[in-house]
């Protein structure tokens, strides 16, 4: 499907004005870029006539935790589902683990191997059960023997408090235990890069916490996280840099303890004290 | 799904109700007495019962002939089951073991039973030995049609213009349902393709199939298509006739599966990409699981009404079950005897069509997760 839109995006002529004002993308040298995960160079994004993303620029080191927050509405879905390519981008760069993002299907699923996605509303196969849900991309994309992807599957299910619940379908489990799940499907993958859409928005009050104890303990082991929440506690705890977007734009970002008590722009400061009260 | 009996492991089921409610008693007030219009509607409808079951008993059954030579050695004033009885070969065969260029009825009996032990391992997952089972239902097709035509290792050739009755109903439906589901997902999809002559061939086949009888459909079938072929190839009408019926409900199997496919949430195919499936992996094993059991009631509402349909074959001169039972009624012995005749057609297409209907009640709790949309 999100290939499907891919392709149908409208292929953009280039703007002029905005973009264009910008100095050309420069050439990312990939090999200096070891320790780097993610690298947005000059990334713009239109749906239709709709500008979402206005020269994104934004490098992403291995290992760092970063939370992007904003204004409903400011892009920032749009822009991690770009970085596995659910969205494509018009203009830029978008470079993953070293691999450019394009119109090339093979490093597009290349990519995406790599990358694990938590979505808002969790999506998992409602009609797999909770094992055959972490065990279906190991054994189908990774091609992994069944009984080794099942160890794995057991392993992460462990880690995220739910053995017992393997053989049970996600329409059988609450919501934090199905967003949990969803964790580790994605970390059966054994991805380098994990995305998180609001991963807790969806949740009751007493569920989001067993969630966001799973991420802690995530980010705990060194993985590179990309996570879209307006869990603050959560930022100040793990993250290392606080993304604010608005209107299709990195405003600010830093490092949470001066994000939080010392924003610069006045958006920001609104914008905090709206969710903070 | 609230009264499903089958549950799951961890399903924990309802509780029992207060004991005040239970017992036939407690039924009869609860379901027909329940208040004073349901009274009345309760006691009119065991009145029509008593009233007209009787009769029908007493005609069926009680009162009926079920021996004799024609109608003339029916003489009581119940039913005639004699026609039955005497022209049974034609009605399930046709004229298919009458000489010359006849065979043998093993040959149909033993591809009926064929076709049982190929449909059940289909039908049921939890059948024992059931890879084996599959092969034989993958090599099934062959082997019925060799069985049924003959003409090689053995078999003398039986042409297909002798066939008809149940066996050719059966041959229809059975070829018209095993291929329209298949070629209806593969038009399904494309209907969704992004590559725009895909897309466009698929809803030109579906339109215009939609758009047109199935009548009409066999018509030009039998009178315009040697038109368009080279004097002397002479396709056999049993051929043009699984064409058009594959053909006419496939376009619609793909319209019920697309109904599917578009039931099915963003979400599942974002998940799918993002796990970096490709494009056939996530569809068949996530999109169309999902999909196709979203719309077992009208997959299988559709296989009836293609078995249903196979009758309309009798315009072109092929005689169905329906066709052998008009020409019996209408021949001198038997004249007369259309209720007997209808009647037990009747029943026979409500056995395959009612099992049919029962199996997709079982599938859909069978497959049931759980899951709320
Ligand atoms: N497929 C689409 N077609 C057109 N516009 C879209 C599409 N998807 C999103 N948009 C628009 O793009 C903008 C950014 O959407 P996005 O989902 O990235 O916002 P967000 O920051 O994630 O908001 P939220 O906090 O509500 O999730 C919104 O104004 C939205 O209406
Ligand atoms: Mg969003």
């Amino acid at each position: 499907m999100a290939k499907a839109a891919a392709k149908k995006a409208p292929s953009r002529a280039k703007k002029t004005g905005n973009g264009a004002a910008k100095p050309a993308a420069k050439k990312p040298d990939l090999s200096a870029s070891e320790g780097v995960a993610i690298q947005c160079i000059g990334m713009n994004k239109w749906y239709g006539d709709f500008h979402v993303l206005r020269d994104i620029n934004l490098t992403v080191n291995k290992g760092e935790r970063i939370v992007i927050c904003g204004p409903s509405g400011s892009g920032k879905s749009t822009l991690i589902r770009c970085m596995n390519r659910l969205e494509e981008h018009q203009e830029g760069q978008i470079i993953v683990d070293s691999i450019e993002l394009s119109n090339d299907i093979k490093k597009i699923d290349e990519v995406r191997r790599e990358v694990g996605m938590v979505f808002q509303h969790f999506n998992l196969f409602p009609h797999l059960t909770i094992m055959e849900n972490c065990t279906l991309a190991p054994i189908w994309v990774r091609k992994m023997p069944k009984a080794e992807a099942q160890d794995v599957a057991m392993s992460f299910l462990e880690r995220v408090k739910i053995p017992e619940q393997a053989n049970k379908y996600p329409g059988q489990l609450s919501g934090g235990q199905q967003q949990r799940v969803a964790i580790a499907r994605s970390l059966c993958m054994n991805p380098r890069i994990m995305l998180f859409d609001e991963p807790t928005s969806a949740l009751d009050p007493e569920m989001i916490k067993e969630v966001l104890e799973v991420m802690v303990d995530l980010a705990q082991t060194g993985m590179t996280m990309l996570c879209v929440t307006h869990e603050m506690g959560f930022a100040r705890q793990v993250a290392n840099r606080v993304i604010f977007m608005d209107e299709g734009q990195i405003i600010e970002q830093n490092e949470p303890g001066e994000f939080f008590d010392n924003p610069q722009s006045d958006r920001t400061k609104l914008f905090l004290s709206q969710i903070l009260h | 799904m609230s009264d499903t009996t089958k549950s799951f492991e961890g399903w924990i089921a309802p509780r029992q109700p207060p004991s005040g409610t239970v017992g036939a008693v407690g039924w009869m007030r609860e379901n027909l007495f329940s208040s004073i219009g349901n009274s009345i509607m309760t006691i009119i409808g065991l009145a029509l019962i008593v009233y007209t079951v009787p009769g029908i008993i007493d005609w069926a059954f009680l009162s009926a002939d079920y021996t004799g030579e024609s109608r003339k050695d029916c003489t009581s004033d119940g039913a005639c089951w004699a026609l039955v009885a005497v022209r049974w070969k034609q009605l399930f065969y046709g004229f298919y073991s009458t000489s010359p260029g006849g065979g043998s009825l093993w040959r149909p009996n033993l591809a009926f039973i064929g076709l049982l032990i190929a449909v059940v391992p289909l039908l049921f997952d939890n059948v024992p030995y059931r890879r084996y089972l599959l092969l034989f239902s993958l090599v099934y097709p062959v082997l019925a049609w060799w069985l049924l035509s003959g003409g090689f290792f053995g078999l003398d050739e039986v042409s297909t213009h002798k066939w008809g009755g149940l066996l050719l109903t059966m041959v229809i439906g059975v070829v018209g349902i095993a291929l329209s589901l298949p070629i209806g997902i593969v038009l399904a999809l494309g209907r969704r393709s992004d590559m725009p002559a895909i897309r466009m061939l698929c809803v030109i086949f579906i339109e215009f199939i939609r758009g047109v009888p199935l009548i009409t459909l066999l018509f030009m079938a039998s009178n315009m298509l040697p038109l368009f072929f080279p004097e002397g190839i002479d396709l056999d009408k049993l051929v043009r006739a699984l064409v058009v019926v594959v053909a006419f409900s496939s376009a619609y199997m793909a319209e019920v599966v697309r109904g599917g496919l578009q039931a099915i949430p963003k979400g599942q195919y974002e998940a799918a990409d993002a796990m970096g499936l490709s494009f056939w992996k996530s569809m068949f094993l996530i999109i169309l699981p999902q999909a196709l059991k979203i719309v077992i009631p009208g997959i299988v509402n559709s296989f009836i009404g293609l078995f249903k349909d196979t009758t309309l074959v009798l315009v072109i001169g092929l005689f169905d079950i329906l066709g052998m039972a008009k020409a019996a009624v209408t021949h001198a012995d038997w004249i007369g005897l259309a209720r007997e005749a209808y009647i037990f057609v009747g029943v026979v297409y409500f056995v395959f069509c009612f099992s049919m209907s029962r199996y997709s009640i079982w599938l859909e709790e069978k497959l049931d997760t759980g899951h709320k949309r």
